[in-house]
């Protein structure tokens, strides 16, 4: 049942993320070149509606539907949080998608986002196998 | 049903996409993110021998269903917006890019410089295949993308995310400068 809500709020997001154009190479672009207010309001606003429904969630002790406390997961910093991010970024401008567009674009049908998720699937692929030679 | 075969505004599409951050803590109590499931994919399908491919994945499944699903709407959505115009993209935007060599601006995605013929090309190859590589490699060393450390970690006050996202940001500046209209010449 859970596995089923899952994957309709993961349906959902791949419209989300194609009705709200995160998708569109060229609103990614039209971000990197601050032309418009679009992207970073996307952006902005989720921040916003995120933080406060945590806020929320934390005051007024609701648990997961498992009964349990929510435990939030902390993200721990390192070297590779700046040099895999400058990193992703390079390719985020290139491919104007990150790993969900890549999803919903694979979907939508365009072959060359099929190559590309498989690409990134391979770049974390080689990232697994050299990164004990990396800055952490 | 016009609603979904139309774009959306920021301060629709944004707040909806936060709305998952407590939403995954609720169902499934996890932190909502995108780039594990590459490493997942990975664990799952290739099972690679390296320590960072052993873990108990299968645990994780959710994730995997997640993003199936994300797939599917891309589906559901992109049938009737692929083709639709970009007049709502900035004109400035779309002029440099035509100045940058860049000719269709017919869909969301420029067909000129992402399709199977422009795979064959050094430009496609570059853009597609090593831009994703670089999303792959880049996700993971980092450890979360836009979803897990901008939204997910910014709505949850972590410096780490702030540092990640900043770093997203000068990446995408580099590209977009310094890499892209070199690029799209070749």
């Amino acid at each position: 049942m859970v596995y089923f809500i899952v994957m309709l709020l993961g349906m959902f997001f791949g419209m989300i993320l194609t009705n709200g154009e995160v998708t569109s190479w060229f609103r990614i672009q039209e971000m990197f070149r601050f032309d418009s207010f679009h992207m970073y309001g996307v952006i902005g606003s989720a921040i916003a509606v995120g933080a406060i429904s945590m806020l929320l969630v934390k005051k007024l002790g609701v648990r997961s539907m498992q009964g349990e406390p929510v435990v939030i997961e902390t993200k721990k910093l390192g070297k590779g949080t700046a040099i895999g991010g400058i990193i992703f970024g390079i390719g985020w401008a290139l491919t104007g998608a990150c790993p969900g567009p890549l999803y919903a674009l694979a979907g939508c049908g365009y072959p060359a986002y099929f190559i590309a998720l498989l690409s990134a699937v391979g770049g974390t692929l080689v990232y697994g196998l050299v990164r004990d030679r990396l800055p952490r | 049903m016009e609603i979904f075969s139309s774009f959306w505004p920021w301060y629709v599409t944004g707040p909806l996409i936060g709305l998952y951050v407590p939403a995954l803590y609720l169902l499934v109590n996890r932190h909502f993110g995108i780039s594990s499931t590459l490493r997942d994919i990975c664990a799952a399908c290739i099972r690679p021998s390296a320590r960072y491919f052993k873990y108990d994945w299968k645990a994780q499944r959710w994730r995997l269903v997640f993003v199936a699903g994300i797939a599917i709407g891309g589906f559901v959505s992109g049938g009737t917006l692929a083709t639709a115009p970009q007049g709502q993209v900035s004109a400035h935007t779309l002029s440099v890019l035509s100045s940058l060599g860049v000719k269709d601006f017919s869909s969301m995605i420029p067909a000129d410089l992402f399709s199977w013929g422009s795979l064959l090309t050094l430009r496609g190859s570059l853009l597609i295949a090593g831009g994703g590589f670089l999303v792959g490699f880049g996700t993971r060393y980092a450890e979360g993308c836009t979803s897990g450390h901008s939204i997910h970690g910014i709505a949850t006050f972590q410096r780490a995310s702030v540092i990640a996202t900043l770093c997203f940001f000068l990446g995408g500046l580099i590209s977009t400068y310094l890499l892209l209209p070199f690029i799209l010449k070749l």
